[in-house]
């Protein structure tokens, strides 16, 4: 699972398999900041990007996976003629509930309620963890069964949970691989999207006690290592903790969307329930599923329909767990909900379609965003959360080369490439104040030059009497700073000989 | 924790009440032709119910019951069609492979000896039967099929000794392969379906509906509701999907078409 705290300190997994006792060891999470944890001491991206570009085991990893899962996401959206309409629907059915958030919100209050459920309110993540381990005590237990959620990520409640002495076992397959592997999860879907087999099966055999001796690196085999160690910790869970893909305000019901059967667990068999659920998770009506449901496995899995979804409204006398806790999470939604532009994100279904296409994400993979929502939606999601003063998040809007192939899978259709020009504008907007950047006075200096003639004719003789001291082969390698900045990740050509302008005056007659 | 309840009550409706206040905020701040903030619950739903919905209500015209056999058995799910007279046979003729299997599987050995006697000394793992699973499916059954009643409710660690469960389903999607699950009668409740690893259900073809649209309409929202499209699987390894984790392994589907 994700620390919240420096990635680097980062000893031990949370809470290992099936020794969750083990955990409470580790610097507290629940210290002073109480939204979403930035893993501080995270560089820039573009610092963090490097390493991961000279990981060639990382490229290769990263390649495999998202060529596969784009060739099959591409024949599943195929499939359906009216995916577009689809999209167009999802998308105006996610901004009517933004935009009547509070109403529905209500609704779907009363209609857990109303079901037996209970409905706690978080405004952050510290309300938000101290709510769940509030409940988990009094259900008299030490450890919870989790299914994967991004919530609960976003909100590092392992983390807080284990300095309350809670233990808390992540049983998705890729989560379970990240926690072995002392790691932190790159993906949204699949957080151990950069480990391959092999890498897998030398975690398992390294880390997990009852790994079977002879286990080749056979995915199925891998599987069925996770089946048998997490199976005795399902049969005896007291308390089970997940999120929601989906809560429904007109009849109360929540929708977990999963693969292995770990969320239907989770869900069913802890006589205690408590679901972390973003405000923004929200569907007016159950027929919406309609539309979500065919949109959300094929954009993530690129299957027609996910192996398993859970349904259930409040409790149900003698099916699965008698005590059901619904926990709403602002943590900066509202924020993001008073941005005209920013506001598009809270649409997201975090089918992590966008990771999967993206050329910037696919070279470098999820860790350098700094953040449990890596790739495209989490440059513009983080820093809407957490806002731009961190370096990692005022960065998170440059990593991106705007080329538009996230726009284009999006099943809900966010502009991922408008909000982050949007962004970008607010990150420069938020330095403008402090002091003058070397961009800022190239600007100035520029806005003078363009608008005359005679200094822009001035500034081209000398553009190519410089660029010839420093330019071979027609190319600018290196140039000194400030302006290195711009050519450390790329060459400039040099200045040409003769301005369009100056050609134009030479050979048309008299300039003008 | 009890001394400190009232503050906390009182802390969460300060929560509810602020996180209330920022979303009118918001929404007031930003409306525009796409509803407000301050909108009445009837002006909500009327802006709801002009959404436009363009999408196809029914991707297929072709016969529903052969796409969801094809559809499913996609997911590598064995699937079957039979008539509504040999229902009852090949259900005892699932029941009895599925029960060599676990026997094979509880002695691994037993192929290497000298009589070959597999099934003979293995142990008779019982299949659940959920309350109102229609008897007479259950009337060409071996005597060596055990079964075990879910009244009084059996728990998480006798079920996961079970070597299966036969149910029936509320509800077929043919488009995505789909069977759902509304935990009524003949059904059980959820944990039958998800502890044992090998799962019988029967589709009658009259239950499979085109697509999503139709399926969701003809469910009750009130009741817990399993969608299931193919066994337990995984695409947590290198985004390949590979059959078998925590839900069960065997799903086998049996497609009933009415008797004429």
């Amino acid at each position: 699972m994700t620390p919240p705290e420096t990635a680097g300190q980062h000893a031990g997994p949370a809470t290992a398999g099936p020794h969750p006792e083990t955990v409470g060891q580790h610097p507290a999470a629940g210290g002073p900041h109480p939204g979403m944890p930035t893993y501080l001491g995270m560089p820039s991206f573009p610092v963090a990007a490097r390493t991961a570009v000279a990981d060639s085991q990382l490229r290769r990893n990263l390649a495999h996976a998202t060529h596969t899962i784009r060739a099959k996401r591409a024949g599943a959206v195929g499939e359906l003629a009216d995916w577009q309409e689809l999209r167009a629907a999802a998308k105006a059915i996610k901004d009517h509930t933004l935009a009547n958030l509070d109403t529905y919100l209500i609704r779907l209050e009363e209609n857990v309620t109303r079901a037996g459920g209970h409905v706690h309110w978080a405004q952050d993540a510290a309300e938000a963890n101290a709510i769940v381990a509030g409940l988990v005590r009094a259900a008299g237990a030490d450890r919870v069964v989790k299914v994967k959620s991004m919530a609960t990520q976003e909100t590092g409640l392992n983390e807080a949970l284990a300095a309350d002495g809670i233990g808390a076992l992540e049983t998705d397959l890729a989560e379970l691989i990240v926690q072995l592997g002392h790691d932190l999860p790159s993906h949204i879907l699949v957080p151990a999207i950069h480990r391959n087999r092999a890498e897998i099966r030398e975690i398992f055999r390294r880390e997990m006690p009852d790994a079977p001796d002879d286990l080749t690196d056979e995915p199925r085999m891998l599987a069925a290592a996770a089946r048998s160690h997490l199976r005795q910790a399902f049969l005896s869970a007291k308390v089970g903790v997940s999120g929601a893909n989906f809560a429904i305000a007109e009849t109360g019901s929540l929708v977990v969307v999963e693969s292995e059967g770990n969320g239907r667990m989770c869900v069913t068999l802890p006589q205690t329930l408590i679901s972390v659920v973003g405000i923004e998770k929200i569907l007016p009506t159950w027929r919406d599923l309609e539309v979500f449901l065919a949109l959300l496995p094929r954009s993530s899995t690129a299957e027609r329909m996910n192996p398993y979804t859970s349904v259930w409204t409040g409790v149900t006398p003698g099916d699965g767990p008698s005590d059901f806790h619904l926990v709403l999470l602002d943590n900066g939604r509202t924020t993001a909900l008073a941005d005209q532009v920013g506001r598009q994100a809270l649409r997201c279904i975090r089918c992590s379609a966008c990771l999967n296409v993206c050329p910037v994400y696919e070279r470098v993979g999820g860790h350098a965003y700094g953040s449990p929502y890596p790739g495209p939606i989490g440059a513009i999601i983080s820093p809407q959360l957490r806002g731009v003063t961190s370096e990692v998040d005022a960065s998170l809007p440059y990593a991106s080369t705007l080329c538009g192939a996230c726009y284009d899978v999006c099943p809900v259709a966010i502009n991922i490439p408008e909000a982050l020009v949007y962004l970008r504008g607010k990150v420069v907007d938020a330095k403008r104040d402090k002091h003058l950047s070397p961009e800022r006075a190239v600007f100035g200096v520029s806005g003078r030059v363009l608008r005359s003639p005679r200094l822009l004719a001035a500034a081209q003789r000398a553009g190519y009497l410089g660029g010839r001291l420093v330019g071979r082969s027609g190319r600018i390698r290196r140039l000194p700073p400030p302006l290195s900045a711009w050519t450390e990740t790329r060459d400039a050509p040099a200045p040409p000989r003769e301005s369009f302008r100056a050609w134009w005056a030479r050979t048309r007659g008299t300039g003008r | 924790m009890s001394a400190g309840r009232g503050d906390e009550r009182s802390a969460m409706g300060t929560a509810r009440e602020q996180i209330l206040a920022r979303i009118r905020a918001a929404t007031d701040a930003t409306a525009g032709s796409a509803g407000s903030g301050g909108a009445s619950g009837a002006d909500v739903d009327a802006a709801y119910t002009a959404l436009p919905r363009d999408y196809l209500r029914a991707h297929h015209d072709r016969d529903i019951a052969d796409l969801f056999a094809e559809r499913v058995a996609d997911y590598r799910a064995v699937v079957e069609r039979v008539p509504e007279s040999g229902l009852v046979y090949a259900i005892a003729r699932v029941l009895t492979d599925r029960s060599a299997e676990v026997a094979a599987v509880a002695t691994p050995d037993a192929a290497a000896q000298p009589d070959g006697s597999e099934s003979a000394d293995g142990p008779d793992a019982p299949f659940v039967v959920p309350a109102g699973l229609p008897a007479e499916w259950l009337a060409e059954l071996p005597a060596s099929i055990a079964l075990a009643s879910d009244t009084p409710p059996l728990s998480a660690a006798e079920l996961d000794q079970m070597a299966g469960v036969v149910t029936g389903c509320a509800v077929a999607i043919a488009e995505t392969g789909t069977i759902i699950l509304d935990h009524g009668p003949g059904q059980g409740r959820r944990a039958l379906t998800l502890v044992p690893d090998f799962h019988l259900v029967i589709v009658r073809s009259d239950q499979v509906a085109a697509d999503l649209a139709d399926a969701f309409a003809r469910l009750d929202p009130g009741r817990p509701h399993t969608l299931i499209s193919g066994p337990s699987a995984t695409s947590d390894i290198e985004l390949i999907r590979v059959e078998g984790v925590h839900g069960p392994r065997n799903l086998h589907v049996l497609l009933v078409a009415p008797s004429r």
